[in-house]
């Protein structure tokens, strides 16, 4: 199952890589995004992909699972929830302002 | 935003039933969360959610006039709520966030767990929802 | 286990929160920041004097026993930060009270001032390696919201670039913890640090080190990764690019020095003065070159920071602890002077109406004190005695010089004379010459948008003066992280 979820983890980074690389606004966005999942699948697989009980002390079991990976990844989905959110919203912007979403337009004269 | 004209009748009527749905589920997820799948996070995406479809298929304008909250003084409410939750156990010396429950008898819901968990989540809430409505809303009323 | 530690992440915080609320009260907005602004700086400097008499003070978030739950940790060297966020957070809030537009601060600026400033003081005070991720992103997110504030077709352009850059290294961020979590099985940095010392096998350490190296590198804007930092900074107002430029890369370069002596120190011979050293080598020569290549006030100062960033990482890469005192008492140096330059800069760009230097000429004649304080501040920069700019690279060059680092502190050396060059060059441009601003701009009064300065400008003085005393207070910082067993047995033992 690791080794599974390692190849996905590997497809969703050189995808995000290929559309960061890209020259449109929109799917340099959507490579941030991929690139993110990527890390956050990492954190879960890193850490082991155990089946089991919530590891509360009243509880009997044979396996647990690791809460801190849990706790450690919801907080990165939020982060990246809205940082994503705030750069829709700028890319938006952009568009509207410079009319186009071509970041090779978007390079800047060297003088300024 | 642009209001869809051919097929509103259909999504109207839709909207005023799903709302009610998505509104109650994402209440139910909010308070399950402390031991269950759910939380503050998961419930204020679902209702801010609910808001979006009311705005999708009603216009902003009549929503606004019915819901008639600023979601930005929302989302500064909701952060106090959270941070004075951690705050009121600093007071008693104990440290930041430590978290207390009991249990106690509510006269309609009967014996109930009532942790500290709570308020703060609830300020998680009220923070996902003003801030998920104030993107949403910045980028619809633009034009 | 005292409180006490997490006050001046929590203090920003609520008052971000509650300036929300006053969102259109430009007023109100002020007398709260203000108010704020000052008693986080009370607080810290309190916090300093107490964790001085203690040693290294520790919060276990929510009673959750060390390892398993969040800490917050205060040692000598995280409250000399604190002081300084602070300092520059009070100067830089007072300068734009007098410069800020009133859209901005209607558009949530003093909200989110102040949430970067919860991200950057919970950054210095944080022992979880994921829990200053999240303080990154804190303060990352409130910049963004910062640096595109206003809106014009430059800041747009460039701060998508800034975001992106920024979003990219966070994720290698979390992909550095996820590798780190799983060799390791804890993010605790105190744990961190004792379950490497442990550790056979090295070699993958040494890796995810570079990696987590790579992710700061880019936040602390270290050679080849400074790209983007001369044309970020130059978008937005003085008063934010004062902020930026003094406190935001300098957290990155905190976080190096903190993981770089309290985690990896298992293999210095190649991580130290293998290629931290060689980095600084390079980040310094750059930065300086690109300085002197330039003729653009705020450009001048931001390739000034990439190069000053160079002399703390090299105090780190030399690794004694005299070397690491002076990158302590350096970074100490660089906030306050690039603050102050960058308010300066400001201040030359609002009566001149331009920051091209080639543009602008006799600003001494009719503003003579905006002229003579930026000079001790530029010659405090380039390093002339007494200020506090030369005691702070002395002790990095000479214990160059003493580990046989002959290379990097005669690149060292050599920046320092570039670094005059183009300070000089400033001065000459801007002003002396003829007056090239108008009758009407030249009357624009100085003395109140100077006020907030002049504390920074005193101070740059006082630490070259009072040397002594400092240099002895950043050494006292210095053998404190460079010991990582008092921070391990604080955190994981508990200090009662």
């Amino acid at each position: 199952m690791e080794i599974l979820i390692s190849v996905m983890i590997g497809v969703l980074f050189t995808v995000s890589t290929y559309l960061l690389l890209s020259r449109s606004l929109l799917r340099v966005v959507f490579g941030t995004l991929l690139l993110s999942h990527g890390a956050h699948l990492l954190i879960i697989t890193m850490a082991g992909l155990q089946r089991g009980v919530s590891p509360l002390l009243s509880l009997d079991a044979d396996a647990y699972t690791d809460p801190l990976v849990q706790a450690m990844v919801l907080t990165a989905i939020v982060i990246a929830f809205g940082v994503t959110s705030f750069i829709l919203v700028l890319s938006y912007r952009i568009y509207k302002v410079h009319q186009t979403d071509d970041l090779e337009e978007l390079r800047g004269s060297a003088d300024e | 935003m642009k209001p869809i004209k051919s097929n509103e009748v259909m999504l109207q009527t839709l909207t005023r039933i799903l709302v009610f749905i998505v509104l109650s589920f994402s209440i139910y997820l909010l308070f399950a969360g402390h031991n269950q799948p759910g939380g503050g996070f998961i419930g204020g995406l679902m209702t801010a959610s609910g808001i979006a479809l009311l705005y999708l298929s009603f216009d902003i304008k009549s929503v606004k006039q019915s819901l008639p909250i600023n979601f930005i003084t929302v989302i500064g409410i909701g952060l106090l709520l959270a941070v004075g939750t951690g705050i009121a156990t600093m007071l008693l010396g104990y440290p930041f966030l430590t978290q207390f429950f009991d249990y106690f008898y509510l006269p309609v819901f009967g014996e109930a767990e009532l942790t500290t968990a709570i308020p703060f989540d609830i300020g998680v809430y009220l923070v996902v929802v003003g801030a998920a409505i104030t993107i949403f809303l910045s980028i619809a009323e633009d034009d | 286990m005292s409180n006490l530690v997490l006050l001046p992440v929590l203090l920003p915080f609520i008052t971000g929160a509650i300036l929300i609320l006053f969102y259109k009260k430009r007023r109100t907005q002020r007398v709260i920041s203000g108010f704020s602004a000052i008693g986080m700086l009370i607080l810290s400097i309190y916090l300093a004097y107490y964790v001085y008499q203690e040693s290294v003070v520790v919060l276990e978030v929510g009673n959750w026993p060390a390892p398993f739950g969040i800490v917050m940790v205060a040692d000598i060297f995280a409250t000399i930060m604190l002081i300084l966020s602070s300092i520059v957070g009070a100067a830089c809030l007072f300068f734009a009270f007098q410069t800020i537009s009133k859209e901005r601060e209607k558009t949530f600026f003093y909200p989110f001032y102040f949430f970067l400033l919860t991200g950057v003081n919970g950054a210095f005070l944080t022992g979880d390696l994921f829990n200053l991720f999240v303080f990154f992103e804190v303060m990352l997110i409130a910049s963004y919201v910062l640096i595109v504030m206003g809106g014009t077709k430059y800041q747009l352009r460039e701060s998508f670039k800034y975001v992106i850059i920024n979003m990219f290294s966070s994720a290698l961020f979390l992909i550095a913890i996820a590798y780190l979590y799983s060799i390791t099985g804890t993010v605790n940095m105190a744990h961190l640090g004792e379950r490497v010392a442990e550790l056979e096998q090295t070699g993958i350490v040494t890796v995810v080190a570079v990696f987590l190296l790579i992710v700061f590198a880019v936040k602390g804007a270290l050679f080849p990764l400074y790209f983007w930092l001369p044309r970020s900074y130059y978008g937005p107002p003085a008063p934010i690019a004062a902020l930026f430029g003094g406190l935001l890369t300098k957290v990155g370069i905190y976080a190096i020095i903190r993981m770089f002596t309290l985690v990896f120190n298992h293999d210095v011979a190649f991580t130290h003065k293998g290629i931290i050293t060689v980095l600084a080598g390079f980040t310094m020569l750059f930065g300086v070159l690109g300085a002197v290549s330039q003729f653009d006030f705020k450009r001048i100062l931001s390739y000034h920071i990439i190069s000053q960033v160079g002399y703390m990482v090299m105090g780190l890469g030399i690794y004694t602890p005299i070397a690491v005192a002076g990158a302590i008492y350096y970074i100490v140096h660089h906030i306050i002077v690039k603050s102050a330059l960058f308010l300066f800069a400001g201040a030359t760009e609002r009566i001149t109406g331009t920051t091209d230097i080639k543009q602008m000429g006799g600003v001494l004649k009719t503003h003579p004190y905006l002229a003579w304080m930026f000079f001790i501040t530029a010659l405090s920069l380039a390093g002339i005695p007494p200020l506090s700019g030369f005691f702070s690279k002395f002790p990095i060059i000479v214990s160059g010089f003493e580990e046989d680092q002959h290379i990097i502190a005669g690149v060292a050396l050599l920046v320092g004379f570039l670094t005059l060059f183009s300070m000089v060059k400033i001065f000459q441009y801007t002003f002396w010459g003829e007056q090239k601003h108008t009758e009407e701009q030249a009357k624009i009064p100085a003395g109140k948008m100077l006020l907030p300065t002049v504390p920074l400008v005193a101070l740059t003085i006082i630490l070259g003066l009072a040397a002594e005393p400092i240099f002895q207070y950043s050494m006292d910082a210095a053998q404190q992280i460079m010991d990582p067993s008092i921070y391990i047995e604080s955190v994981l033992r508990g200090n009662e």
